[in-house]
């Protein structure tokens, strides 16, 4: 009897702790400096429910890599200077204002007064101090270190005060306050231990206690059930306010559940099980777009995103390397003109329809129309031409036999292997386009699936492919975060990698424009310089650029203030300020 | 041999003959895409119009969504266009095509004329006709499953007949033998095996990658069943007193156990195909099968992994229906052997 009623009141205590209501927002003190945000408005209470793909990994915001669990960490933790995902521009955020020296080399950031951690501890420059000491500490590597050492020198953070903090860069660094965006504070007061003991990249795991975790972010962890769902709450002490000067966030409760699978998201939006869903494919978009008028939910078609994806070929230096099968193809691969015939071969208006079913641009150049502050317009977009593709590799010295086959000027018929994720549906199918495609040339191409690691290491280790497609791009605006594809020593240099100098005049004069743009702070100086970075990647073909999907997401007709962005992450950037519509507002915890 | 068994017989020869000269029954090219048609649905055979009634059948084309509307949307936005008829023409002139792999010509037993598109069980993802895509499709997978089954019941009844009739430390290791095979978790050898293989094999080539594979994974199983056969008969009196009058052991084996244990083959290979033309699908589901954009059920089926195709296309599934059809037949067969 003793047994059952202890465990009756375990279950009473555990269902209790379960839907205890989350925590009211705490009023504003004295004193403190509490982000106003004049256009938002919108209704406390209630939850919304997420999807993802996979359970996350870490709670660290220091060493976390995957996008899943950067999703929910990026909910808890607070930047100094964030960039708007809607404008792209950057705004403050836990730094109220911030002055660049003439030269571009030193910035000071003024903290907000009076802003406290999700468990009520202030925040100050110490906390600034030791976050950026565990970012670029070497032991701790973080994969944020290599953005914050410029020329193999850290940046200087020094305090000033109690509230300023000045940074200085070792060379002016062009649009370098948006580096601050993604490098979460970190409350001194719980991570110095960890950190001191040397043992930093294991602290904040999924097993941590709730209490052991604290951030600058709209929620707080409430609790992890593994293999299910993660629920985060409101932080009381949250520095952002609406046009009423209530304390944001609106939510009380955001749970992440773990599905599995894109299918399974869709699945459990459709099923209205799940509130908010992104990065959907066509496919599931035009799938729900069907059913919208029975679920009522909303969709959004937010254009082409900055992902870029494209057919690449094997250029790398095979000397150590025992390759003759490939190194005898290469001929072919570095002959611009047969670069360039593929590229007039290829049907990119087809790729739009048939592999992004009309949602989603054809590209001719590495930045697409979904980046309008960076695009060069100039760049031309030469439609599909068999002719012309025949007539650049005639110019070349190909030919063909009676067959019908292109063959090289020493008899050698054109035949090569396009290797591809075989988990990634839209570019299988490129390929798959692009074979039927340059079959019209007379070329014989195997697309080969393999398994997205197995791919990756061919790419990146032992280069043992003909051609691949992949994709690129996606993080940021700025042209800064494409240093590594287009700087000859980049580590996404695909096409070339490992190059101690530029093979090529071209790459050369790239490799300067893009080394000049870091340093320029002009922006319409730093555009041209850009523009004419995009104008030789566009002639010389590095890539032969295929397309751009577009951003595509949806959220149950429910949630308010939902406005998705073409920046990661899409839809829960403004996760402070999207709310609950209706009058029937559920009790926190009711799911 | 019973009415039923012939029956059976007489259908699975018909289905294999179709499969056999696919070339022939299919309108198209298999491999030859019509990108203004992704996933159109199958298209209707008609008899009636405005004027009345047609002795001969003809279809609408497709034309897609109209104006203002998205044209995303291809399952709603599919319209027959009224305005022409296209009729069914016999012995037309297509896409040419070699028969029995020999002969070139291009003459098919039916079609239409352009621009009007005869697809009976509609397009796929990049226009291509799923009906043509089926016969050629089952070209590959069907013969596969045969000669998967014939290299697994000759290697598994060479083992069989040796354990079993020698018995002894032979039958103990062949056994062993048998046992480590049934044992390996084939899928996950399977993948590690591909990794290590060239990068690109041509379609033949991957045929007989995937007989071969099928094939020698499968042989334990008639083994042992062989082995257990021939280890009682070569106990019976006719057995010994062949041996008694001095006999060859290959004499005995051809003379008085192979016919006994025919029949069990016989079966054994009608159970065998409908289940190896399922694992060439399995493979080719995984990826580890032929490539696009030869058609095989199993690649064919592959593209339904996704649940936006599996819920909006149907026409998509033909591949399974026409592999529970001849799993069926197949096993109906084994069945009407097994009993007459």
């Amino acid at each position: 009897m003793k047994l059952i009623a202890r465990l009756t009141l375990q279950v009473c205590l555990f269902t209790a702790a379960c839907f205890a209501a989350a925590p009211a927002p705490e009023a504003a003190q004295p004193g403190e400096e509490l982000a106003r945000m004049p256009d938002v408005s919108g209704r406390y209470g209630g939850h919304l429910t997420i999807g993802q793909r996979s359970e996350p990994k870490t709670l660290n915001p220091v060493t976390v890599t995957d996008a899943v669990s950067r999703e929910v960490i990026g909910r808890l933790m607070g930047d100094l200077i964030e960039i708007n995902r809607s404008s792209q521009q950057t705004e403050p955020a836990l730094a109220k204002s911030w002055k660049i020296s003439a030269d571009g080399r030193i910035f000071t950031l003024q903290l907000r007064k009076g802003t406290r951690f999700s468990d009520g501890n202030p925040f100050d420059a110490d906390d600034v101090l030791f976050s950026f000491r565990v970012y670029m500490d070497e032991a701790v590597d973080s994969p944020q270190r290599d953005l914050l050492i410029i020329d193999g020198k850290p940046i200087v953070v020094t305090k000033l005060d109690q509230y300023s903090v000045r940074f200085a860069l070792p060379r002016p660094y062009a649009a370098a306050e948006r580096l601050f965006d993604g490098l979460a504070m970190l409350p001194k007061h719980l991570l110095e231990k960890p950190y001191r003991e040397g043992h930093f990249a294991q602290a904040w795991s999924l097993n941590a206690q709730a209490t052991e975790i604290a951030g600058l972010g709209p929620f707080r962890l409430k609790h992890y059930v593994p293999g299910q769902r993660i629920v985060v709450e409101r932080n009381p002490y949250y520095w952002k306010v609406d046009h009423e000067n209530q304390r944001l966030p609106y939510l009380d409760e955001l749970v992440f559940l773990f599905v599995g699978t894109e299918d399974a998201q869709v699945m459990r939006f459709e099923a209205g099980e799940t509130d908010i869903i992104s990065r959907l494919s066509s496919e599931n978009y035009n799938l729900l777009s069907r059913e919208k008028s029975r679920a009522g939910s909303q969709l959004a078609d937010m254009g082409p995103s900055l992902e870029y994806n494209f057919l690449l070929f094997n250029l790398n230096d095979l000397g150590g390397k025992k390759l003759e099968e490939v190194s005898g193809k290469q001929a072919w691969f570095r002959d611009l003109k047969f670069r360039q015939a593929i590229s007039s071969a290829v049907d990119r208006d087809s790729i739009v329809r048939l592999v992004y079913g009309t949602r989603g641009a054809a590209l001719w150049g590495n930045v697409g129309p979904g980046n309008k502050l960076w695009i060069n317009q100039a760049i031309p977009h030469p439609s599909r031409s068999v002719e012309t593709a025949r007539q650049l590799l005639k110019s070349a010295g190909y030919s063909w036999n009676s067959a019908g086959q292109l063959v090289d000027s020493r008899g050698h018929s054109i035949e090569f292997s396009i290797i591809t994720s075989s988990s990634n549906g839209q570019r299988m199918k490129m390929a798959t386009l692009l074979q039927d495609d340059l079959s019209h040339l007379g070329m014989q191409v195997h697309v080969i699936p393999l398994e997205f690691r197995a791919m990756i290491d061919r790419v990146f280790q032992s280069f043992d492919y003909d051609a691949a497609i992949m994709g690129l791009g996606g993080g940021d605006a700025d042209p800064n975060p494409e240093m590594n594809v287009w700087g000859a020593t980049g580590t996404s240099h695909l096409w070339h990698l490992g190059e101690t100098q530029p093979a090529t005049d071209w790459e050369r004069e790239l490799d300067q424009l893009m080394q000049q743009q870091m340093v320029t702070l002009d922006y319409a100086k730093r555009k041209q310089l850009y523009d004419r970075a995009q104008q030789l990647i566009a002639e010389n073909l590095p890539f032969i650029f295929l397309g751009s999907p577009n951003i595509l997401a949806g959220a149950n007709a429910r949630v308010g203030n939902f406005h998705p962005a073409i920046l990661d992450p899409y839809t829960l950037w403004n996760s402070d300020e999207l709310y609950v519509r209706g009058p029937a507002i559920e009790r926190a915890g009711i799911r | 041999m019973g009415i039923k068994t012939s029956i059976l017989l007489a259908a699975l020869a018909f289905s294999h003959l179709i499969l056999l000269f696919a070339g022939f029954f299919a309108p198209c090219d298999p491999t030859t895409q019509d990108r203004e048609l992704p996933y159109a649905p199958p298209t209707h055979l008609r008899f009636r119009d405005a004027s009345g009634f047609h002795l001969r059948p003809f279809v609408y084309a497709w034309t897609s969504s109209s104006a203002g509307e998205q044209s995303d949307d291809y399952q709603e936005n599919y319209r027959e266009d009224r305005s022409r008829e296209f009729p069914l023409q016999f012995c037309v002139r297509g896409a040419s095509y070699k028969v029995l792999g020999v002969f070139k010509t291009d003459v098919h037993l039916f079609g239409t004329t352009e621009p009007g598109k005869l697809s009976l069980l509609g397009t796929d993802s990049y226009g291509r006709d799923e009906f043509s895509r089926l016969l050629f499709g089952g070209q590959i997978s069907v013969a596969a499953g045969i000669a998967a089954t014939a290299i697994a019941l000759l290697v598994g009844s060479i083992f069989g007949l040796i354990a079993g009739y020698y018995g002894g430390w032979t039958d103990e290791s062949l056994m062993g033998v048998t046992e480590l095979f049934l044992s390996l978790p084939w899928l996950y050898f399977l993948l590690g095996v591909r990794a290590f293989l060239p990068l690109h094999l041509s379609t033949v080539r991957t045929f007989f990658l995937l007989t071969g594979v099928i094939g020698l994974i499968g042989w334990a199983r008639p083994a042992r069943l062989v082995r257990g056969l021939v280890l009682s008969l070569r106990h019976r009196n006719y057995v010994l007193s062949a041996r008694g009058f001095g006999g060859s052991d290959f004499y005995i084996v051809r003379r008085h156990i192979l016919p006994e244990i025919a029949g069990v083959l016989l079966t054994q290979a009608s159970l065998l195909i409908p289940r190896y033309i399922a694992a060439e699908v399995t493979l080719s589901f995984f990826g580890l099968g032929v490539n696009e954009p030869a058609p095989t059920w199993g690649n064919m089926l592959s593209t339904l992994q996704q649940y936006s195709v599996l819920v909006s296309y149907g026409w998509l599934l033909a591949p399974a229906a026409a592999l529970v059809v001849t799993s069926v037949l197949y096993s109906s067969l084994a069945d009407a052997i097994h009993r007459g």
